[in-house]
C-alpha cells in the first residue's frame, strides 16, 4: 500500500486502485508498506502521483529517502528556517523550508 | 645548419604540441560524453512518466483548456530558444545551431511575427550581442553539465512572458539532438502552445480509459503543464550537452589527424633538406680537394 499527502489530504492506495492522477504537497511524507519488508518511506517536496494499471508512479521535483536523511542538516535547516520565521511572518520561502525539513525528519522516523 | 632546416625543424615542434593539446582535449571528451550520455538515461524516467501523465490528462479531460495548450488568435511574436555551448573547439555544433535558428527566425518574420531570441551558452550569447541582436534572456555557464534548476529557471521566464497578454504568442527550442556517437542533428520543436508528443518510449503503454484526479483535472494540468515544459527543456539541454562533447571530440581527433599528418609532411621535408644540405657540402669538399690537387699537379 502506498500513503501520499495530495493537496486534498491523505490518500492511500491499495492493489487494483482505479486509475487517480494526484499533486503532492510540498513538504509531504511518502509511505510505501512493503509484504514482508521493512516500510519505505521517503520525503517528497511537490509533484505528483499517478496510478495506472496496477503501477503508482511517483513524480517529485525533489525526494529522499528516508533512510539517506542528513538527520543534522535537517533539524539545522528547521531551526535556521524557524529563526527566520519569527523574525518575519511574511516570510514565504522560510515557511516552505520549514515544511521541507519537517518531512526529511519525519520520514527519517525523527520527532517533530 | 641551413636556415631552411632550422625553420622546419621549429614548425614541426610547435606542431608536435598543439597535436598533444588536441589529443587530451579529444581524450578528455570522449570520457565526457559517457557521463554526459548517462545524465541522459538518468533524465529519462522522469520525462517518460510526466509525458505519460500529461497524455492522460489530456486525453481523459479533453474539456480542460490550459493557457499552455491554446494557441492564440492572431500571434504576434515568437520567441525561440537557442540552445549554444559554452566553450568552443567543438567544430560546427554552434555553426549548425545557429544557422537553423537563423532559418527558422527567417521562417517566422515571413509569417509575420516578430522574432526573439532567449540564449543558452555562451557562444550563442556571443554570436547574438555581436550582432547588436536584442536578446529576450540568455543563460550561461551550465552547457556541459545542465541541472534541472537550470531548465527549470529558463521555463519559469519563457512561460511568463508567455503568459502575458502582451507577450510572446509561440515559443520554439532549436538544439541539437544525441543520436549517437557519430550522429547529432539539430531539431527545431515548438513548446509553446503545448503539443503533447508522444516519445518513443511510450508508444507501446496504453493509456487507462479513464482517471480519477486529486484534487480536479484543471488543477492537476495547471501544476502539471509547466513541469512537462522543464522536462522538455531539460531534455533538449542535456541532449545539448551529449551533443556538444561528441562534436568536441569529432572535431579534436581530425585537428588530431591533421596535425599528424603535417608533422610527415615537414619530417619529410626537413630530412630532404638535410640531405641536400649534406651533399652540397660533399660536393664543395671535393671540388675544393680537386682544385687543390690541380693546383699542385700543375706546379710541378
Amino acid at each position: 500500500m502506498v500513503i501520499a499527502k495530495t493537496v486534498d489530504g491523505e490518500i492511500g492506495i491499495m492493489p487494483q486502485h482505479a486509475p487517480v492522477l494526484g499533486v503532492l504537497v510540498e513538504g509531504g511524507v511518502l509511505r510505501v508498506k512493503r509484504e514482508g519488508e521493512d516500510e519505505l518511506v521517503a520525503a517528497v517536496h511537490g509533484g505528483f502521483i499517478s496510478v495506472a494499471d496496477d503501477e503508482v508512479s511517483v513524480l517529485a521535483e525533489v525526494a529522499e529517502l528516508g533512510s539517506e536523511v542528513d538527520v543534522a542538516a535537517a533539524r539545522d535547516a528547521l531551526d535556521r528556517a524557524q529563526a527566520s520565521i519569527e523574525a518575519n511572518q511574511e516570510d514565504a520561502d522560510a515557511a516552505v523550508e520549514a515544511q521541507r525539513a519537517r518531512a526529511r525528519l519525519r520520514a527519517a522516523g525523527e520527532e517533530v | 645548419m641551413g636556415a631552411q632546416l632550422r625553420l622546419l625543424r621549429r614548425r614541426i615542434t610547435s606542431v608536435r604540441s598543439t597535436a598533444k593539446i588536441t589529443r587530451a582535449q579529444e581524450l578528455i571528451a570522449s570520457s565526457r560524453i559517457v557521463r554526459a550520455q548517462q545524465r541522459m538515461q538518468a533524465a529519462l524516467p522522469y520525462e517518460r512518466e510526466i509525458t505519460r501523465a500529461v497524455t492522460g490528462v489530456v486525453s481523459n479531460a479533453a474539456s480542460v483548456d490550459h493557457p499552455l495548450t491554446v494557441a492564440k488568435d492572431n500571434p504576434a511574436k515568437a520567441g525561440v530558444l537557442i540552445v549554444t555551448s559554452d566553450s568552443g573547439f567543438c567544430g560546427g555544433f554552434n555553426a549548425n545551431v545557429l544557422r537553423e535558428a537563423e532559418a527558422l527566425r527567417g521562417l517566422l518574420e515571413g509569417r509575420g511575427l516578430a522574432v526573439t531570441p532567449f540564449v543558452t551558452g555562451r557562444k550563442g550569447v556571443t554570436w547574438h550581442s555581436f550582432r547588436n541582436r536584442e536578446m529576450g534572456g540568455s543563460w550561461v555557464g551550465f552547457s556541459r553539465k545542465p541541472a534541472y534548476a537550470d531548465a527549470k529557471e529558463i521555463a519559469a521566464m519563457l512561460i511568463e512572458s508567455f503568459k502575458d497578454e502582451n507577450g510572446i504568442d509561440e515559443i520554439h527550442i532549436v538544439s541539437t539532438e544525441f543520436v549517437s556517437m557519430l550522429s547529432q542533428n539539430v531539431v527545431v520543436k515548438r513548446i509553446l502552445p503545448l503539443e503533447v508528443e508522444e516519445t518513443e518510449a511510450t508508444e507501446s503503454t496504453t493509456i487507462p480509459p479513464y482517471f480519477e484526479f486529486e484534487p480536479t483535472a484543471g488543477d492537476v494540468l495547471e501544476s502539471l503543464l509547466p513541469r512537462y515544459v522543464e522536462s522538455r527543456i531539460f531534455t533538449a539541454l542535456l541532449q545539448s550537452a551529449a551533443s556538444e562533447e561528441a562534436a568536441r571530440r569529432r572535431a579534436m581527433k581530425s585537428a588530431t589527424d591533421n596535425a599528424n599528418e603535417l608533422m610527415r609532411v615537414l619530417t619529410q621535408q626537413m630530412n630532404q633538406a638535410r640531405q641536400a644540405e649534406i651533399t652540397q657540402e660533399i660536393s664543395e669538399i671535393v671540388g675544393g680537394a680537386n682544385a687543390l690537387a690541380d693546383a699542385a699537379a700543375g706546379k710541378e
